[in-house]
């Protein structure tokens, strides 16, 4: 048990915090935000994180629809504000097995939508079918196709997952990246910032966790009041 | 069970996402300032009634911070 005490000016109580066992309470706060404060029952604050961080979470990730939460190291692609979103811990931590299943081309858990390339046919039944097979070229050339409206894959389609890396080969243009952008236009980076903030205020809610608040003790705000007034004489 | 794993990318591809985005984009930058706002207040003190004054002062700092480099930006433009 660790508890740390902050000393108050004049006959004011010092403020006692318990910070429990504060290397598990840093890891709960970084699974889930909120937690680490549950755990050590400063549950007012732990509230406080816990909508704070997962509401701004979830309101980036809805706006990006699902699919600027992604981890990839590729050339061309390398995502790095998922090294900040993974602050928010479990939320983000989906995009891991995501892309350990996509990474030989694998499809995606939680396939939200299918793209299908130019070479694509539809039969006379309206199924898309391969390349070289009797029937009508769709304009579905690179566009997606939602799961529910034509229920039918073919090995060339490309899956956009929830939280899964772009799908395809990474180019400098039309490429799947290309098209998140296109269709989502501004949303994408905004998901992108909401998230990626989220993350990183939960960095700060993780340190409260291990050490306590940072809290000026009576020495350090005369010390700044001294500071101040030298800049301003 | 497929439907059951797509029930989380068809509401968050649904009417309603798309009504969210009609929002001028100025106003995503309150929820932002607010969870930052306090989100810092609370790793500054243990007590909810300070921690909702230093947030508010923070709030202010943010929003007055963004209104100066908002006015800076507005009037370069006529050097345009």
């Amino acid at each position: 048990m660790t508890e740390v005490i902050y000393p108050q000016e004049g006959d004011r109580d010092p403020i006692v915090v318990n910070l429990r066992d504060p290397y598990w309470a840093a890891l709960a706060a970084w699974l889930w935000p909120g937690a680490g404060h549950f755990y050590q029952r400063r549950f007012a604050k732990g509230f406080l994180f816990m909508i704070c961080i997962l509401s701004i979470y979830f309101f980036g990730l809805a706006l990006g629809q699902g699919r600027v939460v992604y981890a990839s190291l590729e050339k061309g692609d390398f995502r790095w504000p998922y090294f900040c979103q993974i602050g928010v811990g479990l939320p983000a931590l989906p995009a891991i097995p995501q892309r350990l299943m996509t990474k030989k081309g694998g499809p995606p858990m939680f396939v939200m939508c299918e793209r299908y390339p130019t070479d694509t046919f539809i039969d006379e039944n309206g199924r898309i079918v391969s390349k070289n097979f009797p029937g009508k070229k769709t304009d579905l050339s690179y566009s997606r196709v939602d799961p529910d409206v034509l229920a039918i894959s073919t090995e060339d389609s490309l899956k956009d997952g929830f939280m899964a890396p772009p799908a395809g080969p990474k180019k400098d243009t039309n490429d799947v990246l290309g098209m998140w952008h296109s269709e989502l236009r501004h949303n994408f980076e905004l998901g992108t910032l909401f998230t990626v903030v989220a993350g990183l205020l939960n960095l700060l809610a993780i340190y409260d966790a291990f050490c306590g608040p940072a809290i000026l003790t009576p020495d350090q705000k005369k010390k700044l009041e001294a500071k101040r007034r030298k800049l301003e004489a | 069970m497929t439907h059951l794993f797509n029930l989380l990318p068809d509401l968050l591809s649904s009417g309603l996402v798309g009504k969210v985005t009609e929002i001028p984009r100025l106003w995503y930058s309150i929820p932002l300032i607010i969870a930052i706002s306090l989100v810092y207040g609370a790793t500054r003190h243990e007590h909810l009634k300070e921690i909702a004054v230093h947030s508010f002062k923070s709030l202010l700092w943010v929003v007055g911070f963004m209104g100066i480099i908002f006015a800076i930006i507005y009037v370069s433009g006529y050097w345009n």
